[in-house]
């Protein structure tokens, strides 16, 4: 039983511009007696804002907003790499995070040194790093590139070793950012058939999209972000009609027919 | 009510090959819910600070790897690799201590060895100085993308310079060979003197890693302070020169490098236990903990905003 509990939470980023940074302004301002007033009148990014909701095993999540709504950051922090200001999270499940296409991949290394950490994060043994290892090289197509430092490599193949790499590792909690769904044509059918069968595999999904049909085709919730709170939250048929005018919706539901 | 045993178990959890010959049976055990709060409480913020250290603990292969990864990168493609790291500290031990041994009307067969000692270890005090400050803001990619534990780019830091300190080590033996030092009988000290280094080390680097996040411009200020430190601690010079002159041996009795340096230099040298040094030195060491627990349990949630 995996659940994923977000109670009340919110996060806020400090806003560090050239004065802030700069440790002898803070110096000079705690002699000067300045520096409670100023961490209380810190400029700071209210990113999310007191944002709640529970997942249990079979919820699909999605959530859809426009730029800046708070989409990844709710994702990060779901993912507890921000720790949030207020409120609290709870996850009971093993999570995979597919945020970003650097996947914290050091550039200068290669593809299969890339893979050995990630696998080493895992605690796996020496014996899973070279499955692991042959596993990656034969989803993302690229064999002898493994050797090579991945900055040599191309943007798309550099989306597929972290699409792979993550990718082989089935998680109960699936976060996923959307840059999943970028890629060349012959790849992407390839990921997506991936991804359906480990969406179908992960007890929770939670998917940030900008792309309606897929949002239909793959959630079962829908929350709408707007400046770090919850706009909306209910069935993605609910959800959307609210968000899109009228004909994209009717454009959107017809893709997702079609492709189901 | 945070859960501190186990914020990062649930990495441990995950199984590629579940059913496959070697499923890790430590990944069966039910891992129990991990609780990301706003922790406000003293005790919280404590429980998961420490539990950010038992996490690099048990990442430990990830660590030693990085570490190897950072050194292997930095002589990639290069002839003699890693050795590069041994032969430019025997051609500056060589070229400065023939030349310093005249300045100071030194005895060379004395004066070598000392130097080659006190500038390989001081190569680590400092290096690791100045590459603690940048620990966390180099690791951004990484920080920003998975729960990890923050300490495991601290311990990076200390592993990386344990491995160049390793390929040092061959100068001092080449040149203690060649002049006949004998390391005295207190060389037993040298491994609690070694653990000490790690572990002031590792407490620097978290320190100085979360100042350098939080301030830009520490990199910079450790760079002279330990440039300075380098002129005012007896590294090149001995502090029996001070004697000599009529000096006050305030450069070197308060002075906590010096008496980090002391306790490995002087067994290795052939003298005995120095227990001033000893004092001095975990003395230090004490108020850098308390000062780095302090900082660690209060900044760790933070750093990520830093990046």
């Amino acid at each position: 039983m995996a659940q994923l509990a977000v109670e009340n939470v919110s996060v806020a980023f400090p806003l560090y511009h050239a004065e802030s940074r700069s440790l002898k302004k803070t110096v000079f301002a705690a002699a000067a007696g300045r520096l409670g007033e100023d961490s209380r009148h810190r400029l700071s990014v209210q990113a999310l804002r007191d944002v709640s909701f529970t997942l249990r095993t079979g919820d699909r999540l999605g959530f859809i907003g426009a730029n800046g709504a708070g989409k990844t950051t709710l994702l990060r922090t779901m993912a507890g790499i921000y720790e949030p200001v207020a409120g609290r999270i709870t996850i009971d499940g093993a999570v995979t995070a597919l945020l970003d296409p650097g996947q914290g991949m050091n550039m200068e290394l290669t593809g299969n040194e890339n893979i050995r950490l990630r696998a080493l994060f895992n605690g796996y043994s020496e014996a899973r790093i070279r499955q692991l290892q042959e596993d990656v090289a034969s989803f993302a197509g690229l064999d002898q590139f493994l050797a090579l430092p991945v900055r040599t490599y191309s943007s798309g193949m550099v989306v597929r070793l972290g699409f792979a790499m993550a990718t082989a590792i089935s998680p109960q909690i699936l976060l996923m950012d959307e840059w999943l769904l970028a890629g060349d044509a012959s790849f992407l059918d390839k990921a997506r058939h991936r991804l359906e069968s480990m969406v179908r595999g992960a007890e929770i999904l939670v998917l940030s999209s900008h792309r309606p049909d897929i949002l239909l085709q793959w959630c079962n919730r829908l929350i709408w972000l707007e400046n770090g709170e919850v706009r909306a939250d209910g069935t993605p048929e609910e959800v959307l009609r609210a968000y899109l005018p009228p004909e994209q919706f009717d454009h959107a539901w017809d893709a997702a027919r079609k492709h189901a | 009510m945070v859960d501190a045993a186990s914020p990062f178990r649930y990495r441990q959890r995950m199984d590629m090959f579940p059913s496959g010959p070697d499923a890790a049976p430590a990944d069966a055990a039910p891992a129990r819910p991990v609780v990301i709060a706003a922790s406000r409480s003293g005790r919280e913020r404590l429980a998961l600070a420490a539990a950010d250290v038992t996490g690099m603990a048990r990442l430990w292969p990830l660590v030693w790897t990085l570490s190897l990864f950072d050194i292997r990168l930095r002589y990639r493609g290069s002839l003699l690799g890693p050795l590069w790291l041994t032969l430019s500290t025997a051609i500056m031990v060589g070229a400065i201590g023939l030349l310093y041994a005249r300045l100071f009307h030194q005895n060379v067969s004395g004066y070598l060895p000392f130097l080659t000692v006190s500038l390989v270890l001081w190569n680590f005090i400092s290096t690791v100085a100045s590459e603690a400050t940048t620990c966390f803001t180099q690791a951004d990619a990484m920080i920003r993308s998975i729960r990890m534990p923050h300490s495991v780019h601290a311990a990076r830091v200390v592993m990386r310079n344990v491995l160049v300190l390793g390929h040092n080590v061959i100068v001092i033996a080449v040149v203690f060979a060649l002049f006949g030092t004998a390391p005295s009988f207190a060389s037993f000290s040298l491994l609690p003197g070694f653990l000490l280094w790690l572990a002031d080390g590792f407490a620097a680097s978290l320190l100085l890693g979360l100042f350098g996040a939080r301030f830009r411009d520490i990199p910079p200020i450790i760079g002279s302070i330990m440039q300075i430190a380098f002129y005012l601690t007896p590294i090149m010079w001995n502090p029996s020169m001070l004697t000599h002159r009529g000096l006050s041996q305030v450069f070197v009795s308060y002075n906590p490098f010096y008496a980090l340096l002391e306790i490995l230099r002087g067994p290795l040298l052939g003298q005995g236990l120095d227990l001033a040094a000893w004092h001095v030195a975990c003395g230090y060491s004490l108020g850098l903990f308390v000062i780095t627990g302090l900082v660690f349990v209060r900044a760790r949630p933070r750093l990520p905003y830093w990046l």
